[in-house]
């Protein structure tokens, strides 16, 4: 609960305005939430298409997908802001479909700046207790608590004019607080952000999230802030849910060649279907998930920058063509002779053998692969796409 | 001409680098610049400086100040001010309570239809005054009819292009629909989200909108005189007849006064948006 984090301006938080602000949320407790085959509709899309989730009180659970698959519609309709065309929303077990969104309690963070420009930040976080009927004195201690907690509490008689973005959202996140929601709703709270400050945001968001027990959703379309943040990750197409599970099992084993490709660096590689498996890069491989295309047909399969490897060869298929440092780790692009580019992550001492120029041939480590869907894969977002043909 | 004149300097200004650039361009962009200055200055002051001159001379030629002196002693002046200042208000409230709430309305459920309503909000500068009337007339509370409070009802019509355009230039300057909802999932009610969020983030387009209606009201003469109602405008063409200096005087002194208001206006508006700019650059 002590846990010091830096922000933007260097402000350390979570000190005794943290704890002030969490005796004042002593008995706060997220709420169970389900949604129910739900079904949202404009015009000739599909915003929601038989999306079904239930979300444990207190966890953090991240909608991510690519934009229009229905994450933010989802939000919304949890919200009251929108209605869906059919299927229901329960809040522990109860049906609030007919509930106004402002009878929701539900704390929310929209992705643009919507700190009301009239009102000072302190005015802003008490807003919401005002609505309840808080007396005036009581209202400017809890809102001044809440300003303390995400480090703000100097910065309470400026207007949002007068406040950075990242000042903004973390007054915002303080003003969803306020009103002790049992669900808080983030959508997409950090897009606007630079990247610095969104990291350092993300990091204070899970904490407070952590230590205040709130059932929280989290829309984005970045994958790097849902894997890092949520409990759960939900990834969504099409308004259909692809797979709910924990970021490592998402990473390690999705579901679906799109959540493969969504999630984390992914290669796209040629190969062909053999009796057993799948000849890729020159070597047969099992097919994950049983699937058995025709022996002789051409697939493409998904291959992991960690289950490739290389070799120095002067007779070898494929080229350096560029290193990254990442660390104990080094990508190292591969031109293969068939015009295709691979990425290889190998350690950096291993990786240090090789330069841009040098003839190398890339194998599979994997035992097992997952086919790729015939369509265009999807352009992932946060992380550096997957394999990728020359220009 | 004027748009003839700021081509030029547009023109001008995207000078390529071959042709005498940098100080000339600069020094021939101020010149146009005074240029259009000038004749636009020329334009609007001559005809305030005629009437000023008329006002302060008398039939002799010599400069006095006794028409506007004798403004306040006219008969009929008074009761035609307060009239109109009554008319004014009126107006001005009839005109927000049914434009505010209507421009939000549109923009926040229906923003497809807002080509449609700016269309309809400019029919009352195509209509006819007497049609308008005629409406106006026909459709009416009987209790009406007989009140001077019946040309409010036609100078909200009549203000209605200027006042939604005002609104709705203020609402395309906020995050309405954010705004709303971050009231609404906070527990605010409408008439909380119209009273402390909506409201008090278009003030510049409320006074804007009211001073417009303001000056309408003030100058508006051919509904007042069909209607049979001496209104300002319509005392000062009665008085016209009379004295003309002091007809032309009030006239000037309306226009002042609707001036100020509009310059006051702007120079809120402007230190605002220098005080929104400077915190900026210091965050």
């Amino acid at each position: 609960m002590g846990a010091m984090a830096q922000i933007g301006d260097g402000t350390a938080v979570q000190g005794d305005g943290a704890d002030t602000a969490s005796r004042d949320h002593r008995g706060l407790e997220g709420a169970a939430v389900q949604l129910v085959d739900l079904h949202r509709r404009f015009g000739q899309t599909k915003a929601l298409d038989g999306m079904s989730l239930t979300i444990r009180p207190g966890e953090f659970v991240s909608l991510l997908g690519p934009s229009g698959c229905g994450k933010t519609t989802a939000l919304r309709v949890l919200a009251g802001f929108d209605a869906p065309d059919s299927g229901r929303v329960l809040v522990d077990g109860r049906d609030i479909g007919g509930v106004a969104a402002q009878k929701r309690d539900m704390g929310m963070v929209f992705q643009s700046y919507s700190l009301f420009p009239n009102m000072n930040a302190l005015d802003n976080v008490a807003f919401g207790l005002r609505m309840r009927g808080v007396n005036g004195g009581e209202r400017r201690r809890r809102a001044g608590s809440l300003l303390e907690m995400v480090g703000l509490s100097s910065h309470a008689r400026k207007y949002p004019h007068q406040l950075s973005g990242g000042q903004q959202q973390r007054v915002a996140l303080a003003r969803a607080l306020a009103i002790e929601p049992r669900v808080l709703l983030l959508d997409e709270p950090l897009s606007a952000l630079d990247a610095k400050v969104r990291v350092q945001l993300r990091e204070q968001i899970r904490a407070l999230q952590t230590r205040l027990q709130i059932t929280t959703v989290f829309v984005t379309h970045d994958q790097e802030e849902a894997l890092s943040m949520a409990d759960r990750v939900c990834v969504m197409r099409n308004g259909r849910i692809e797979q709910v599970d924990v970021p490592s099992v998402l990473y390690a084993n999705p579901a679906t060649a799109f959540v493969a490709q969504f999630v984390g660096t992914m290669n796209r590689v040629p190969g062909r279907a053999s009796v057993s498996g799948v000849v890729v890069l020159g070597r047969e491989v099992a097919v994950r998930g049983g699937a058995s295309p025709v022996p002789g047909a051409d697939v493409a399969v998904l291959v992991r920058p960690e289950e490739l490897t290389f070799t120095k060869d002067s007779e070898g298929r494929g080229i350096v063509m560029a290193k990254t440092f990442l660390g104990a780790v080094t990508r190292v692009a591969v031109l293969l002779d068939g015009g295709l580019t691979v990425h290889v992550d190998r350690s950096s001492t291993e990786a240090a053998s090789v330069d841009p120029g040098a003839a190398v041939s890339v194998e599979v480590l994997a035992p097992e692969v997952m086919l790729a869907e015939p369509e265009a894969a999807p352009e992932p977002a946060g992380v550096a796409g997957g394999a990728s043909p020359p220009a | 001409m004027v748009v003839a004149v700021a081509t030029t300097i547009a023109a001008e200004a995207k000078a390529p680098s071959g042709r005498p650039s940098g100080r000339l361009s600069l020094s021939r962009l101020r010149w146009w610049r005074g240029v259009v200055l000038v004749l636009t200055g020329i334009f609007f002051l001559l005809p305030l400086y005629a009437a000023l001159r008329f006002a302060l001379e008398n039939n002799l030629g010599h400069l006095t100040s006794a028409a506007f002196s004798a403004i306040p002693h006219m008969t009929g002046f008074l009761s035609a001010l307060y009239l109109s200042l009554r008319l004014a208000a009126v107006t001005m409230v009839i005109t927000l309570v049914l434009m505010v709430p209507t421009t939000i309305y549109v923009h926040l459920k229906y923003p497809r239809l807002l080509v449609a309503f700016d269309a309809i909000t400019l029919l009352p500068i195509g209509i006819p005054p007497i049609v308008l009337i005629i409406g106006v007339l026909q459709s009416a509370p009987f209790v009406l009819k007989s009140s001077p409070y019946l040309l409010s009802l036609e100078y909200v019509i009549l203000a209605m292009p200027f006042a939604y355009r005002s609104l709705d230039a203020g609402l395309r300057a906020i995050d309405l629909k954010t705004l709303v909802e971050a009231s609404r999932s906070l527990g605010g009610r409408w008439i909380s989200t119209m009273w402390r969020v909506i409201v008090p983030n278009l003030r510049t387009a409320l006074a804007s909108a009211t001073i417009l209606s303001l000056a309408l009201v003030l100058g508006e003469f051919t509904m007042a005189s069909l209607d049979l109602y001496t209104t300002l405008p319509v005392w000062v063409v009665n008085t016209d007849a009379v004295t003309a200096h002091v007809s032309v005087a009030v006239s000037f002194l309306s226009l002042v006064l609707t001036w100020f208001l509009l310059l006051a206006l702007s120079a809120i508006d402007r230190r605002q948006f220098r005080k929104v700019r400077v915190v900026d650059e210091e965050t």
